[in-house]
């Protein structure tokens, strides 16, 4: 069952925390907002999703609570805690500082050695 | 809410689930709407999200991990399979549960007995761990003797390590209130006793400082709470009233708290009197000023965090200064500091052997019951194997098949715990059987603490580790496929796994083996020492003690007390006849030892002629049943008017007059000179293990005392006769009651009591262990035959004789008997030794006991071969095939 092999590892939980920083949302709408905002570049077995979700909450990065959906359903809302928000600042920046030094290495060239 | 939702699988597990299938099922059918609305038909639809989703159950698993807790949640799901599952098979559970139960319950029982009488004797006495034995040491001279009230005192004065040295000394009383006289048993203490002890008492006080100083000075006594519900019928008004104790009237100053029995193994004690009152208790005489005397059974309570070393060293070190100081009475003399569990001045010695043998041998009972649970474990996890395949290929990791399978027997193991507490709490006052009849109130019990608890739960755990994790680790070399499919078949069928089954076969027979010759030697002893003649006769003879100085009788009356009470016992119809004795043979009371010298026997420089002697009336030797060899007995004439004289034994003859004739020679004890009249033949004089040495005997008439013994001879039974003798002493006096009556067979047995325990245990856990070692025979063997069923058709098919089978099937079971036995001889052969004194008369290597344990254990494990093999015979080998 290779659930997230698609996307590296530990970034699921950063997509989460971004796709929930932008407002409450339930599981669905967790999927949905990832989805739209990586225009489809990540598929994942959308099941995957909720251990990561439990985990979150767990970890204290998510509080969730019971609501009702935008059609009326009974529905559990994730949403985003001062802990997570740092949590995701940090990652956002150790993840751009990564990216940047593994481009500029993937774009090196014989000249610039 | 955070503390709420950390908790929430623990105790609202329903609604963790309810909630995660809510989630999911909520994001399927929005999902599945989603693609409804885009076009596809609604089951089309549904399939489709539920595809995308993936594998529900997965998800909730990884879900429940999530959780910091979700091991606990885990083993709850486990233990509640685990039940299950042992309710699914009842026979199977109620068996391994009843070893268990017996296993780790008899262990419970005998750490409960060594707590309540060894490491934590006296109920009640706070920090036990800190308070040690003074034992007095004598250069040269093996054991330990009392201390004397004068080196007491030094010691608590110099000592600066100990909190307290507490002194003891029981003494007997004979209390009489309204019409009834009683024996009853105390202690003289020093002032400090219950204080340093940390009891309160419940009514009134303890002893004040200063009340244990001055001759007779302070006549208060504190009573036990149970003398007082007894005797005094819980009368709060009891303080300050007066109560005789050997003729003088004694203040009751207080009521010891309830549960509290003193301080001393075996007996429970009845009241307490300051030391200064020892010239009232003792027969010895006034002894408080007296450094040679010694006669306190003393304790030294450590301060906190002092190391017995450290203690030990400063007690030496004043003990050194004491011998300077007062060379006559200390030199050579010491003390040592000994825990409680080896106190020489109580019944704990003779307790400590056996029960260091009865803890070995309960240990050997849980290995037993544990290889058999390991046993039928297997067994089912053989019957089982199909299921757990099941669980492997739908994807449970083997971890995760282990811990199920240990939960299992961990739900075994401690319904088996609480089975073994009960068992344990319910033996606890069988500590009694251990003790030897004895007259005054036992306290012996076992303890039930949180250490003697917490013990059984590490026992219960070890044995989880030694029947469980065998089968557990047995799953993870399951081969999946082979066991989904049918049974294999042959002999042999799975080798690997009755391997495992037959080591711990080999494993059981082998100490039930040992267990069986240890019993074996034991009982032999026991035999052995009670059919060798002491020297004297065993039946037909009463003994009891009769102690005037406790009635308050002065020498002169207590003579006349003496001689009326004999005439009077003597015309007793059935009395063939009586007589004294200070100390009566095989008594707790030891003998005088005096240094002698004979006429004509050169002493060599360094020897000092030394013999034991006891004092007996006239008649004794009758009475008892030691025939002269020549010379007269002692009369009524031989009294402090007449010429000293003295009977010895004939090894006393054959030392000093080298086998001339003694009678008419001299002998002198202490410069006294006496003439000996007699040669009395030999005997045991304290118990069964003593050898041969020179004894002689003085008349009680010139060396009186008014703490004596008596012996009667009688054909009656000594159920009535007993009331009887003790009827006579209330006539004289209602003030005096003899100690209980003992029949000389009941005296000489006591001294072999700690063998035929031991034995008795010993037969009785050994027949035990063969019992559950013959089950897990016999079920081994059983299985073996019916997994090999279809083999052992097709060779009936093929002609094969049912002899033949027969001895196929026997021969391999009796392989496995024939192992065990050797590999419990050699361990029989190496510990045997570790016995040491407890066999008697019995080689440590006793074919007999060798060669019977060896034919039980053969007949027994015969039996539990030959069934199985039977049925073998009778398989039909047309069924056999066809199935």
């Amino acid at each position: 069952m290779a659930d997230t092999s698609d996307i590296l590892p530990g970034t699921l939980d950063m997509l989460i925390l971004k796709a929930v920083s932008l407002g409450s949302l339930h599981g669905y709408g967790v999927l949905l907002r990832i989805q739209q905002i990586s225009a489809g570049a990540f598929e994942v077995e959308q099941g995957a999703l909720y251990p990561a979700l439990y985990r979150l909450e767990q970890r204290g990065m998510l509080d969730a609570e019971w609501g009702i959906s935008e059609n009326n359903r009974r529905a559990k809302y994730y949403r985003l805690t001062r802990k997570g928000e740092k949590h995701l600042q940090q990652q956002a920046k150790n993840w751009n500082r990564l990216s940047l030094a593994i481009a500029t290495v993937l774009n090196a060239t014989a000249e610039e050695s | 809410m955070q503390m709420r939702s950390f908790l929430e699988p623990l105790f609202r597990r329903d609604h963790l689930e309810q909630s995660m299938e809510d989630e999911m099922r909520f994001h399927i059918e929005e999902r599945a709407a989603d693609l409804h609305r885009s076009g596809l038909p609604a089951d089309e639809a549904k399939r489709k999200a539920q595809i995308e989703f993936g594998g529900k159950e997965t998800y909730k698993e990884q879900c429940r991990d999530a959780h910091p807790l979700h091991w606990v949640y885990g083993f709850i799901s486990d233990l509640r399979f685990g039940v299950r599952m042992l309710r699914r098979s009842p026979g199977f559970s109620l068996l391994a549960i009843l070893c268990l139960t017996l296993g780790i319950g008899a262990n419970a029982a005998v750490f409960g007995w060594i707590e309540g009488t060894l490491f934590r004797p006296y109920p009640l006495v706070s920090h036990q761990e800190r308070v040690f034995v003074l034992a007095g040491t004598a250069r040269g001279v093996a054991g330990y003797e009392p201390t004397s009230w004068p080196d007491l005192r030094d010691f608590q004065r110099n000592c600066k390590l100990i909190d307290s040295f507490v002194a003891e000394h029981i003494v007997g009383t004979t209390l009489s209130i309204g019409d009834r006289a009683q024996r009853a048993v105390g202690s003289l203490v020093s002032a400090n006793y219950f204080d340093a002890l940390g009891i309160r008492p419940v009514l009134g006080r303890g002893f004040q400082p200063g009340e244990d100083t001055g001759r007779n000075a302070h006549p208060i006594v504190v009573i036990s709470y149970q003398l007082w519900q007894e005797r005094f019928h819980g009368d709060r008004s009891v303080i300050g009233k007066t109560q005789i104790l050997n003729g003088m009237p004694h203040t009751i100053v207080g009521v010891a708290p309830k549960g509290f029995y003193g301080t001393f193994v075996g007996y429970a004690w009845q009241f307490w009197v300051p030391a200064s009152m020892q010239e009232r208790f003792d027969s010895a005489g006034y002894q408080l000023e007296d450094r040679g005397a010694r006669w306190i059974e003393g304790f030294a309570r450590l301060k906190p965090g002092v190391s017995v070393q450290q203690a030990q060293q400063e007690i030496t070190a004043v003990a050194r200064r004491l011998e300077g100081d007062f060379p006559d009475t200390n030199r050579g003399h010491g003390i040592k500091l000994l825990p409680l569990w080896e106190s020489p001045f109580n019944a704990t010695d003779s307790m400590l052997p056996t029960l260091k043998i009865t803890a070995l041998v309960v240990f050997f009972v849980l290995i037993i019951a544990c290889a058999n649970v390991s046993n039928l474990l297997l067994v089912r996890a053989f019957a089982r194997r199909h299921e757990l395949a099941v669980r492997i290929a739908v994807g449970a990791g083997r971890r995760r098949l282990i811990k199920q399978l240990l939960t299992e027997s961990l739900v075994l193991a401690g319904i088996a715990l609480v089975g073994a507490i009960l068992v344990a709490h319910w033996c606890r006052n069988l500590l009694v059987l251990l003790v030897p009849p004895r007259s005054g109130p036992i306290f012996m019990k076992g303890d039930l603490d949180w250490r003697v608890l917490a013990l059984s739960a590490g026992v219960c755990l070890l044995s989880i580790l030694l029947f469980g994790m065998i089968p557990a680790l047995q799953t993870s070399s399951l081969d999946i496929s082979g066991a989904l499919k049918c049974e294999s078949a042959g002999v042999i069928g799975t080798r690997g796994k009755s391997r495992l089954r037959s080591a711990l076969i080999l494993l059981q027979v082998a100490l039930s083996f040992v267990l069986l010759v240890g019993a074996g030697l034991l009982l032999k002893s026991v035999q052995r020492i009670r059919n060798t003649s002491p020297g004297f006769s065993r039946d037909g003879v009463l003994v009891t003690g009769l102690n005037l100085v406790a009635a308050n009788y002065e020498p002169q009356r207590a003579k006349a007390f003496q001689n009326e009470l004999l005439d009077r016992v003597q015309g007793l119809a059935g009395v063939e006849s009586a007589a004294y004795a200070r100390v009566v043979p095989f008594s707790y009371l030891g003998y005088s030892s005096t240094p002698i010298a004979v006429d004509g026997y050169p002493a060599a420089p360094d020897e000092q002629p030394a013999a034991d002697y006891d004092e007996v009336s006239e008649g004794f030797f009758s009475t008892v049943g030691i025939p002269l060899v020549v010379g007269r007995d002692f009369t009524r004439a031989d009294d402090e008017n007449a010429l000293p004289v003295a009977i010895v034994n004939e090894a006393m003859a054959a030392q000093y007059w080298r086998g001339a004739d003694p009678v008419g020679m001299r002998l002198q004890m202490k410069g006294r000179a006496m003439r000996v009249i007699g040669v009395a033949k030999n005997a045991k004089y304290q118990n069964m293990l003593e050898t041969l040495s020179p004894f002689f005997y003085v008349p009680l008439r010139q060396n009186p005392s008014s703490d004596i013994g008596l012996l009667v001879r009688t054909r009656q039974d000594p159920a009535t006769m007993g009331p009887a003798i003790a009827r006579e002493v209330h006539v004289l006096d209602g003030d005096v009651a003899p100690s209980g009556i003992l029949t000389m067979r009941e005296q000489i047995s006591r001294q072999t009591l700690t063998q035929l325990i031991a034995g008795r245990f010993l037969g009785i856990f050994g027949g035990l262990a063969l019992l559950l070692a013959t089950i897990g025979l016999y079920g081994v063997m059983s299985y073996t035959v019916s997994q090999s069923a279809r083999e052992l058709g097709l060779r009936a098919a093929l002609g094969a004789a049912p002899s033949h089978l027969l001895r196929l099937v026997m021969s391999r079971g009796l392989a496995l008997i024939g192992l065990g036995l050797a590999i419990g001889l050699a361990v029989a052969l190496a510990t045997t030794r570790l016995f040491g004194y407890l066999l008697w008369g019995v080689s440590p290597h006793d074919p007999a006991s060798f060669g019977s344990a060896l034919a039980i254990i053969g007949i027994a494990s015969m039996a539990a071969c030959f069934f199985p093999a039977w049925r073998a015979t009778r398989i039909d080998p047309l069924r056999a095939l066809r199935d």
